[in-house]
């Protein structure tokens, strides 16, 4: 629409005949096309092509071990897929992580972005220091839960018992008992600082002087975050929820570092890491990798929704 | 003295006081979360300056001696080659993605081509495709044309996955410019280079310096793509660190002054962008 209304400005501002102006306009329109065209190109280059081959391969018998047994195979990977105990497994703990760590730290995070909205001193401090744990490299965080926290014999939560109950305290292995929720607490902990982020934002979005009014029309605070708040903070909910699942979906670092995908940790970027990178099953790996794209565009479809909400009311 | 006026002005100011008591609870208790939030970076920065015998006590001796037996383990076993490999590949992946974001931004703003929006989504998409899943084809390719362990291999992959962030939060920028501003620039007879040096230049410098930031935490972050397309060569920081998963004796505090070394470049690009951190996750949804 912009283009066709800058169209009729060219032909305002030069004056000439509407001939001339067409092949102007066309000649303009590739002048704006230009400078959006290498970054498209490539785009379309590197990430898309790979998935095309992903669903070839996906379709074929493929294992680096068997080069010469390379054929067609139909649905078979898939099937291999869904009822392979592994994969199946994979499944069941991708879901269970992303929600986990998904839920936790939305509400972590909403409730520190609400303390955090409150006006005291050294908060600009308070919420640097929120924020220092997504700033650790992810296989670095992983590394120090595991070594420093988690770890039986010297880590810091069995250090902090002992030294609380004296020497008889428990020592549990954290690790190895409770493996998922040693990976999800880790997981937890750098991404609550990401929802926080993302609800302070939309907290400080808030029209305060409407507050103000319902507060001066004797609201309750209750009554202003349940009736002003949450419900503008709806869409950022939902935009820091779903960004956050799908970067928890892919988690490959922490599942790698803490457990090595043991203890019925493996979620499925793991699957297929190892299937791939290990097994040598290239079709497999391949089907894995295209049902983790069906289950990602599920997701990414209602996260697209509410980028395009949040999109079209700036634009507004 | 408050306390004093509150008795005088009876049950309306008493609530002024209990506000105020549970005002200072609130800020407590946001000084005691974001505290304990932050409290395993300190620990692990405290134990990777404790020997290695005083770093795995139980319970913890808090005030050993300092000491920088971790640091020196750490850089006796010769980190600098992978630390230069990260560095190159976030340094330049993150040059490429400005020079073609740049442009494509200009294009899906100033001067909007026509379905602009649908571009700018289809930049999106593609970084809610999970890497994993194109990570084999990837392998198979490179490994055909040998290109594996290579770090331009990972410079490419890099641009790809940081260039729909950095589109997005450039757009987001340049889009603040009010269009009565570049009306009024072309009615004053300003041509394209006067109008880019003198109305977007003062805009979009934030933009770029936060975008560039961002993009270099992402591809310094990334393990999986390194994990499986490196090797000696071309191996990265964080795949260094994997050396460290398996536990070997008594390594607490050189494990802690790895981890801290490797962060150190995203803390503090972290903290230089802490403002525009926000826009650059959200991929500029939120400002």
């Amino acid at each position: 629409m912009s283009a066709d209304t800058s169209a009729a400005a060219v032909t305002k501002d030069s004056g000439v005949d509407p001939d001339k102006s067409t092949s102007l306009a066309k000649a303009g329109a590739w002048a704006r096309r230009a400078p959006l065209l290498p970054a498209l190109i490539f785009m379309i280059v590197v990430t898309q092509l790979p998935f095309v081959a992903t669903i070839v391969i996906s379709f074929m018998n493929w294992n680096a071990y068997y080069p010469k047994d390379r054929s067609f195979a139909g649905l078979d990977n898939f099937k291999t897929v869904l009822t392979d105990v592994n994969a199946r497994e994979a499944i069941i703990v991708t879901v269970l992580l992303t929600v986990g760590v998904v839920l936790i730290s939305l509400v972590l995070g909403l409730a520190i972005a609400l303390l955090l909205d409150r006006k005291f001193k050294g908060r600009s401090v308070a919420r640097t220091l929120m924020i220092t744990p997504f700033l650790i490299v992810p296989v670095a965080a992983a590394l120090l839960w595991k070594h420093a926290l988690y770890n039986a014999q010297y880590g810091l939560f069995n250090g902090v018992l002992k030294f609380v109950f004296g020497d008889s305290a428990p020592q549990p292995d954290w690790i190895s008992d409770h493996p998922l929720i040693a990976v999800m607490f880790s997981l937890v902990w750098q991404w609550t600082p990401f929802m926080m982020l993302i609800l302070l934002a939309g907290l400080q979005s808030r029209p305060m002087d409407v507050v103000e009014a319902a507060r001066i029309d004797g609201a309750s605070g209750w009554q202003i975050f349940t009736n002003m708040t949450l419900p503008h903070l709806r869409q950022y909910i939902e935009l820091s929820g779903l960004l956050g699942a799908i970067y928890i979906v892919q988690n490959f670092d922490a599942v790698f570092t803490i457990t090595s995908g043991g203890l019925g940790t493996a979620n499925l970027p793991y699957y297929i890491y190892q299937t791939f990178y290990s097994a040598h099953d290239y079709g497999t790996a391949s089907a894995a990798g295209v049902i983790v794209v069906i289950g990602t565009i599920i997701i990414a479809t209602f996260a697209l929704r509410t980028v395009l909400s949040l999109f079209r009311e700036e634009s507004r | 003295m408050t306390t004093v006026k509150q008795a005088q002005a009876g049950p309306a100011m008493t609530q002024a006081g209990k506000k105020k008591r549970s005002g200072v609870l609130l800020t407590g208790a946001a000084w005691i979360i974001s505290v304990l939030f932050v409290f395993p970076v300190v620990w692990m920065i405290w134990t990777s300056f404790h020997s290695e015998t005083d770093a795995a006590t139980n319970p913890p001796k808090i005030l050993s001696p300092f000491s920088t037996e971790g640091y020196s383990a750490f850089f006796g076993s010769n980190p600098w080659p992978p630390i230069l490999n990260s560095l190159t590949a976030s340094v330049i992946s993150t040059v490429f993605v400005l020079c073609l974001a740049l442009p494509a931004a200009y294009a899906l703003s100033i001067r909007p081509v026509k379905k602009w929006s649908d571009v700018l989504f289809f930049f999106l998409s593609t970084k809610f495709m999970p890497v994993v899943a194109a990570l084999l084809p990837v392998y198979l390719f490179a490994e055909k044309i040998k290109f594996l362990d290579n770090i331009w291999l990972l410079i490419i992959l890099y641009t790809s996955m940081n260039l729909p962030i950095a589109v997005w939060m450039l757009r987001s920028f340049l889009s603040e410019i009010p269009d009565e501003m570049l009306e009024a620039a072309q009615v004053d007879g300003a041509g394209l280079v006067r109008t880019l040096r003198e109305i977007i230049a003062p805009v979009i410098m934030p933009g770029i310096a936060s975008a560039a930031l961002i993009c270099f935490i992402f591809s310094w972050n990334e393990l999986l793509f390194a994990r499986v397309l490196t090797g000696t060569r071309a191996e990265t920081a964080p795949v260094f660190l994997t050396g460290f998963v398996t536990s070997q004796g008594l390594f607490l505090a050189q494990v802690c002054a790895a981890s801290f070394v490797v962060s150190l470049p995203v803390l503090a690009a972290g903290f230089a962008a802490q403002d525009k951190l926000v826009q650059g996750l959200s991929m500029g949804a939120v400002r």
